[in-house]
């Protein structure tokens, strides 16, 4: 039953979408209401559909109906009942459903709030939301059919990949999503503009929050990936420059760079080109993205399947490629900049420069990621592009973003005055100088690192200033300390917003510098009762104990863990999957402030006299995770409703 | 609107979208296997019929010898009708197909091999000792071995009806009583 009457709905939600997206053109070209109202309808639909959809799948996941094919494939009789949810979308076909559904959740809150004020863009948004939900509920019907029929029926399962048994995977494909869902929005309003030729800076306007959130949650998948390739690969590292990475960081940096030029736009009225640029690159690496993890054209260690669906992914980037550009060509007169750059030293410049900075960051990994292709197709050979290219050519383009994070917000627009860059910088610079040499003088080595921390004191300097000195002002007039420092948070919630995720970047900054200085491991066999000593932790191996869990068998290993005295102790495991060619392991750590200590269970004797554990002990890396919620703070002041200033 | 070069910027892309179409021709996960050429590792088996099976006792056979798995799904749960059909087609020309269940539990793997009806020796690797000799890293994988006994092409994923003919066809066209051991 249930794989027919899901394929039927997939079926008549794509329908849906497609009448949709023609009616909701149709509307726009003729300036008929009724058909764009039909539009609305069909969006509300397809809405209904998809959610139907998501949930009849969720349901075969916890009854275990192994007569839809992709059940079969993903839970066995032993899957968790936490796991069998949300296996739903551990693999591609529920990927895409997830995404579908989450596409149509946009669309429908499009209809609800900006049905009223965006009413020349409003038929063409609704054509581009809905024409890209079409393509999807197409992968959905054709290529990845998450209702697939399977006979004959199965006794069991096969199981979900262990490794995405976590709460971590969970929650990050759910983010990631999420954030490239939400960047079809301001595409689908920059698609309108350049339809309707309304270039202007409206349309930036409307999708100034929808940018926000759709880069909160770009960034927060990319965190929760590190945090789950940290606590369980097992290998003490939590950015690898894998190609699925640099597919969801591609557009995080583009987004990025939108984020910030939109600004210009709003302000000058310059940089039109650019920022419709921008969005369409934006939502295209997207596509790129997951046309890359998904076709299997290049190796990596998250493949998923190869099909038809590489096909119909590159098909569909062709097209909005295509259609995108096309109107770009045709409205180029009106896109061309009327504003001029007064000065180099101007808050235009350094935003500027924040975006080169961006786009060349973005351009390098995309072509690391794509260059064993290219080398392929012209050479014949087949090459891979590692983690020590990407370091080399990124890590001074952050260096400088970080710079420029000091120095954008504060600096004068158009041209900045010598008075205003001495009131602005003197002190931060000062500190940042004071900060290289007390790191110096503490034996801190690395240039990079040394550097590092001075930019990050100095980026820090600029925001104490900014927000001491705005605190103040308030007070003059009568207001008390807190409520100055809280009026002043909610009144330009979008400024302090901002600088509160620039401090959360700070913060990642220094843990990101800490970890790849300062993080030591060592690997070593030991006996039961013999110990292993790094950076001033012992570790003692006490023995193994074997357990049956409901889905695999386990080994787990306990480990003393103390530096003057005991720490506790630590339990590293290796998980054994009925399914999979070689045991997982399952790491165990002691999180700090400073560091973490993290044990990975090697080989080991059967008898439990013998093992061998790689032990690692990381520096500052809990300062990525810090760093996350700190943006999220920022993330969440920045999207407050804007309040009217002051007069 | 007389600039027609700016209608340029949309073919721009299509370079890129040509290279990526490019990789579709390509197939990341073609690896080699090191053992093709060389003998084949020997086993003794017990099928789950309860009789003894090995690869000695085929000498002079083309033997495909098929890695598989109950919990293989969809690959092995395609290439199963393939198998059997393609034993009872080319078992009167000398073809011997075995299949090596492996990480399995016995239940599953029976039921996998009822729902089937599968006729050619299926035996389970209790120990994983010839999954490793080969060098299976998945399943299913598959490798056809010459009268000779040694490895002449190894197979990742379903094999296929014309897969298995163009690979038993050509073994089979090879001279019969070609002295000497592998």
């Amino acid at each position: 039953m249930i794989p027919e009457v899901g394929q039927g709905a997939t079926v008549v939600a794509l329908l849906l979408a497609l009448g949709g997206a023609v009616a909701a053109a149709t509307g726009g070209r003729t300036g008929r209401g009724a058909l764009v109202e039909a539009a609305q309808r069909a969006a509300v639909g397809v809405f209904a559909l998809v959610t139907f959809c998501f949930a009849l799948l969720t349901y075969a996941f916890l009854t275990f109906d192994f007569s839809v094919r992709y059940v079969a494939s993903n839970t066995t009789l032993g899957t968790p009942f936490y796991y069998r949810i949300t296996g739903v979308w551990g693999a591609l076909e529920g990927s895409i459903i997830l995404w579908a559904w989450m596409l149509a959740l946009y669309t429908l809150v499009i209809v609800l709030r900006h049905r009223q004020n965006a009413r020349e863009f409003y038929p063409w948004v609704l054509t581009a939301m809905l024409g890209v939900l079409s393509f999807f509920l197409l992968v959905m019907t054709f290529a990845a059919p998450p209702f697939e029929r399977l006979t004959p029926v199965p006794a069991d399962g096969r199981g979900l990949n262990p490794l995405l048994e976590d709460t971590g995977m969970i929650t990050h494909p759910v983010a990631l999503y999420l954030g490239f869902t939400g960047l079809t929005v301001p595409f689908a309003f920059a698609l309108a503009a350049l339809v309707t030729g309304r270039v202007g800076d409206t349309w930036i306007t409307l999708t100034r929050r929808w940018t926000i959130v759709a880069w909160y949650f770009l960034s927060l998948g990319l965190l929760i990936g590190g945090w789950w390739s940290y606590h369980v690969l097992g290998w003490g590292g939590y950015w690898a420059w894998d190609p699925v990475e640099n597919a969801a960081f591609m557009p995080w940096l583009a987004a990025t760079a939108f984020l910030h030029s939109v600004m210009i736009q709003e302000r000058r009225r310059m940089l039109k080109l650019w920022n419709i640029s921008l969005i369409i690159m934006a939502f295209t690496l997207t596509l790129f993205g997951t046309f890359l993890t998904r076709s299997g054209v290049i190796a990596s260690v998250h493949a998923f399947t190869q099909g038809a669906i590489g096909i119909m992914f590159l098909g569909f980037l062709a097209l909005v490629l295509l259609v995108s550009l096309g109107l770009v060509a045709l409205r180029w007169d009106a896109l061309r900049a009327q504003g001029e750059l007064d000065s180099v030293v101007s808050r235009e410049s350094a935003f500027l420069l924040n975006n080169v900075m961006l786009v060349a960051a973005a351009f390098t990994v995309f072509f690391g990621t794509v260059f064993p292709l290219l080398s392929e197709a012209v050479r014949g050979v087949k090459v891979s592009v590692g983690a020590p290219f990407f370091n080399q050519v990124n890590i001074p383009l952050f260096l400088s973003l970080i710079f420029l994070m000091g120095v954008g917000p504060l600096i004068a627009w158009r041209r900045a005055s010598a008075d205003n860059l001495r009131r602005n910088f003197l002190w931060p610079v000062a500190l940042g100088g004071l900060a290289a040499a007390v790191a110096f003088l503490v034996g801190v080595r690395p240039a990079l690192a040394v550097l590092s921390f001075a930019t990050t004191v100095f980026v820090t300097a600029t925001i104490v200033l900014d927000f001491a000195r705005a605190t103040r002002a308030r007070r003059r007039t009568g207001e008390s300390l807190l409520p100055a420092m809280g009026g002043l948070l909610l009144r330009h919630n979008r400024r302090y917003g901002g600088f509160l995720v620039h401090l959360g970047v700070l913060v990642i900054a220094v843990g990101v510098t800490g970890s790849q200085a300062w993080s030591v491991q060592t690997e070593t066999t030991l006996r039961r009762g013999e110990h292993a000593e790094l950076a001033g932790y012992r570790v003692r191996f006490d023995g193994l104990s074997a357990s049956e869990e409901s889905n695999h068998a386990k080994v787990t290993g306990a480990f003393t863990v103390s530096n003057s005295r005991v720490l506790g102790v630590l339990r590293p495991a290796k998980k054994f999957y009925p399914q999979q060619q070689s045991p997982i392991a399952a790491v165990d750590y002691r999180l700090g402030l400073t560091e973490d200590v993290y044990l990975v269970l090697g080989d080991f004797a059967r008898d439990g006299t013998e093992a061998t554990v790689k032990l690692q002990v990381n520096r500052l890396v809990s300062w990525i995770w810090l760093g996350g919620v700190v943006i999220t703070l920022g993330a969440g002041l920045a999207i407050l409703p804007e309040r009217k200033r002051p007069a | 609107m007389t600039r027609a070069w700016r209608w340029l910027i949309p073919l721009s892309a299509i370079p890129l979208l040509a290279l990526l179409a490019y990789g579709f021709r390509t197939n990341p996960r073609d690896i080699p296997s090191p053992l093709v050429g060389r003998p084949a590792p020997a086993f003794v088996l017990t099928t789950f019929a309860g009789a003894p099976v090995s690869l000695e006792a085929h000498r002079g056979h083309v033997v495909v010898v098929n890695f598989w798995a109950s919990w293989c799904y969809p690959a092995c749960y395609e290439e199963a009708p393939v198998l059997e059909r393609s034993w009872r087609a080319w078992g009167d020309r000398g073809v011997v197909v075995i299949g090596v269940d492996i990480q399995d539990k016995r239940e599953a793997a029976e039921k996998f091999i009822r729902d089937f009806g599968l006729t050619f020796p299926n035996a389970q690797d209790l120990t994983g000792k010839v999954s490793v000799d080969f060098g299976v890293y998945g399943v299913p994988e598959t490798f056809f071995i010459d009268r000779r006994g040694r490895i002449r092409a190894k197979h990742v994923g379903a094999v296929t009806d014309e897969i298995f003919r163009a690979n038993v066809e050509r073994l089979l066209a090879e001279p019969e009583d070609r002295p000497g051991p592998a």
